[in-house]
């Protein structure tokens, strides 16, 4: 028993070292320039494999070859990094969190599709290091020296960390732009450079990280996601921003790891959501985190009034129900599957928008409700029997039990904590329905979801969602106008005075959560019984971030942003998907592009220009505003 | 001689607020100017817009004959513009010495050459609390650091923004001090004041500053004689 225990510490130790090399580097680029690196995770996947290239070609065998390989590769993901910053971040400092996390996904896109291309789809087998090829024998087990060589990494670094920002010049500099990045700047000091540096940084981290694993574990092209998950567990809990506590995270989620497997080899990342969740009720900010300075916020500095539809809004929005109404009087079948689809996205985009615009709370993991609310109507037919109008009815329900559940923790955070903490949970969703095989059939997921006999032909479905959508839009919208939907703008715009009148802001923000999570689940049914099969990877990353983009597309401050995003996304993912089979690559560059040069979304960069337009005809007069500072 | 520091015209909008309306000023080397008017005419904002933080819209700031206008804040402190902010902003993380060390720039010819221990004789109470974080000073404490960490660039041209603001009587004391001290190393000096005494016993000249505009220049002696203005101005 002893022996066990001492063997799981130390696996857990060893797989630690790579994840507090992501995380940190993630904590440091965020402390600075306050962006969140969703490709982190690819920049650690990269480092992998480029370091597998470079030992491969100087020879593995050799001491220098290796460590030399290992080293260049962390370097080199560092030169990529500096070309990340260059050449997208640097253009987007100044536009709002959200669309600075969007980009770093398109980034993500474009490094998966990139790897892929070089390197192949097959997994590459690392060799094992020199000089760590043997084993020692602790407490009568075998245990690879590499483990032990790989427990030791992470201390060092932390010293190393320690000592590179209390005791120089550039760790100084990082930390007082952590704190105050324009007074920095007035004081001489070159952000421009620092932000490079301390991207190029960060980005050598997770290089390391990667390089460091090719002994470990082969390399593949799953590591980008799954590190990047766990890397943002690992800061939630550590504390955005702590050094040590990414450390101390790490520990704890790789020892977690280690036993989990050991004893409950089904449900490791609910114990890994759990103990999160343990830390986050007793320290909000996690293990050494502090509450953010001022009230975090998800967007931009001024929010745009939201008003009832005009006139002109209510006869497009009309003219369109209309037209989508008398489609399958004209279009073929393909067509019409098609639109079923679009209108089922257009409910899981507004559904999103519902808690992100009006609720301020961005979450990266909605897809969790969609997939719930498949899996719910699945589950209901394939072990109750149910047919479709009672499975429709019973889905919603799970995804919104899992609001509830899942938002009491969320509503705690705000910001990007708040959006970590939803992708953190949309994984513990999705590994629920990849592990629980014997619920869920796994990967293989669950077949023959089909509707009633009155709704199989594909004009009768499409009514049929037509008419859900549309009535579940309808009520999104009303209650963005209801006293809800202001009690829950007042907590957006400035929680403190909303508390001062009376508005219990979590609660508010939880009903919001659920709201959307029940109405995520009315679309991932019709989802459903539209494809009449589930699968996990309705819950996986790139779902939630499709519903993201569909919302940031139309734009997030408008409400008939997320249906219009909806239309275009759907769109262009389809035309991509037709006209290479690097369409990821294409899809995470138009992404990139957009947030370049539409930073408001769509419909926000039209109504900006039709404003715009309206100023220059009536020039409004050269007030001077009092109270001008 | 060039004037040292010239503003002609100078145009700034917040949003859709358009807050300086074409000012226009120009200093002379070693001169101490305050910039005088009501809450909310324009001070801070003109010094912001000298140091490239908010981007002017038009008109022209030259220092030394250069136009700085358009340039980087980071830039504009190199050339040798000091920035003393209003709301102090110590990196309240960082100890005095790092609060310091941030700001250290390579000594110039033509301006003083600071080093913590010449500020330390200037500001003896930093002395004494050279590890303390900024974050665990008083107020009139953390006001000194943010002006000794302004000076450790080494700068020609030194913009305090309302340095007696929210000071017990004793620091404001202390800290027209600092100012004649400075004066006497030869640095040139933009106040922005709201209290006539104050800057009456620092300042050589005024100007005045109203709704986006310079209403009044000359000496400190003409604007203490001209009861008009005065009362026009900056009177609440």
């Amino acid at each position: 028993m002893f022996d066990l225990i001492l063997t799981q510490t130390l696996n857990g130790l060893a797989s630690a070292s790579s994840l507090f090399l992501v995380a940190s580097g993630l904590s440091i680029i965020f402390g600075v320039t306050r962006i969140v690196n969703f490709a982190h995770g690819s920049l650690y996947m990269l480092g992998a494999y480029i370091a597998w290239t470079l030992v491969g070609r100087f020879g593995p065998a050799d001491a220098l070859g290796f460590w030399g390989g290992v080293v260049l590769a962390a370097l080199l993901v560092g030169l990529i990094g500096v070309a990340i910053e260059l050449l997208i971040l640097r253009r987007i400092y100044q536009a709002p969190e959200l669309f600075q996390l969007l980009a770093t996904f398109g980034v993500v896109l474009m490094l998966q599709d990139l790897t892929l291309a070089s390197w192949g789809a097959e997994d590459k087998l690392g060799p094992r290091a020199p000089g760590f090829k043997s084993f020692l024998i602790i407490a009568g087990n075998r245990f690879p020296t590499y483990e032990l060589f790989l427990i030791a990494v992470g201390p060092i670094v932390l010293l190393l960390l320690w000592f590179l920002f209390q005791k120089t010049r550039w760790g100084t500099l990082v930390r007082a732009a952590t704190q105050d990045r324009e007074m920095v700047g007035a004081l001489g000091v070159n952000q421009r450079l620092l932000f490079t540096s301390v991207f190029a940084f960060g980005s050598v981290l997770a290089g390391l990280g990667g390089a460091l694993q090719l002994p470990r574990e082969a390399v593949n092209l799953h590591m980008d996601l799954s590190m990047i998950s766990e890397a943002f567990v690992v800061v939630v809990v550590g504390g955005l921003g702590s050094v040590t506590g990414a450390y101390l995270a790490a520990v704890l989620i790789g020892i977690l790891h280690a036993f989990g497997i050991l004893i409950f080899p089904k449900i490791t990342l609910v114990l890994v959501f759990l103990v999160m969740a343990v830390v986050l009720v007793v320290k909000p900010y996690g293990l050494m985190g502090r509450a953010p300075v001022g009230q975090a916020r998800g967007h931009g500095p001024a929010e745009p009034l939201l008003l009832p539809a005009d006139g002109l809004t209510r006869l497009a929005g009309a003219i369109g129900l209309v037209l989508l109404a008398l489609a399958p009087l004209v279009a073929p079948d393909h067509i019409l599957l098609t639109l079923t689809e679009l209108v089922i996205f257009a409910l899981f985009a507004a559904s999103l928008h519902f808690m992100m615009g009006p609720g301020g709370m961005a979450s990266f993991g909605h897809a969790a409700y969609f997939g719930l609310g498949a899996y719910g109507a699945a589950l209901a037919v394939r072990w109750l029997g149910a047919p479709m109008e009672p499975a429709l009815l019973f889905a919603p329900f799970l995804a919104g039990l899992a609001g509830v559940v899942f938002g009491w923790f969320c509503v705690r955070l705000s910001g990007v904590y708040l959006a970590m903490l939803t992708l953190a949970f949309a994984q513990i969703a999705w590994a629920t329905a990849f592990q629980w095989v014997e619920l869920t059939g796994g990967d293989n997921g669950i077949l023959g979801v089909w509707p009633s006999a009155w709704a199989v032909p594909k004009t009768s479905y499409y009514y049929l969602t037509l008419m859900i959508c549309t009535l579940s839009v309808l009520a999104l919208r009303y209650s963005i106008f209801s006293p809800l939907g202001y009690a829950l703008r007042a907590a957006r715009d400035n929680p403190l005075r909303a508390e001062a009148i009376g508005i219990d802001v979590m609660r508010v923000q939880w009903i919001a959560f659920i709201v959307a999570a029940f109405a995520a689940g009315i679309a991932g049914a019709l989802f459903a019984f539209f494809k009449g099969s589930v699968f996990p990877t309705y819950m996986a990353i790139p779902r939630s971030v499709d519903a993201l983009l569909m919302v940031l597309l139309g734009g997030v401050q408008t409400v008939s942003g997320p249906i219009v995003g909806a239309f275009a996304f759907a769109g262009l993912h389809e035309q991509l998907m037709k006209a290479t089979m690097y369409w990821r690559f294409g899809l995470g560059l138009s992404i990139v592009l957009l947030v370049i040069l539409f930073p408001r979304g769509l419909v926000g960069a039209s109504l900006m220009g039709l404003e715009r337009w309206r100023r220059r005809r009536r020039p409004a007069p050269g007030l001077a505003v009092e109270a001008a500072r | 001689m060039a004037a040292m520091l010239e503003i002609a015209a100078l145009d700034a909008y917040y949003g859709r607020a358009h807050i300086l309306q074409g000012v226009s000023f120009a200093m002379e080397r070693g001169q101490v100017l305050a910039l005088m008017g009501r809450n909310g005419a324009g001070k801070s904002t003109t010094m912001k817009a000298i140091m490239g933080l908010v981007p002017p819209a038009g008109g022209s700031v030259s220092f030394e004959g250069q136009a700085v206008q358009g340039r980087e804040p980071f830039e504009i402190a190199r050339l040798g513009i000091g920035y003393v902010p209003e709301d102090r902003r110590v990196f309240s993380e960082l100890s005095v010495m790092e609060n310091l060390s941030v700001a250290q720039r390579p000594a110039r010819p033509d301006a003083p050459h600071w080093t913590p221990e010449r500020l330390f004789a200037l500001f003896p109470n930093l002395g004494r609390m050279r590890d303390r974080p900024g974050g665990a000073m008083s107020g009139g404490e953390q006001q000194m650091l943010t002006i000794a960490r302004t000076l450790m660039g080494n700068p020609k041209l030194v913009l305090l923004d309302e340095p007696s603001e929210g000071l017990a009587p004793v620091i404001v004391e202390e800290m027209a001090k600092t100012i004649l001290a400075l004066k006497a190393e030869g640095l040139t000096v933009l106040i922005s004041e709201q209290n006539l005494h104050f800057a009456g016993n620092v300042a050589d000249r005024a100007a005045i500053i109203e709704k986006g505009m310079i209403r009044f220049t000359g000496t400190m002696d003409e604007l203490k004689a001209d009861e008009a203005v005065r009362s026009q101005y900056l009177s609440v």
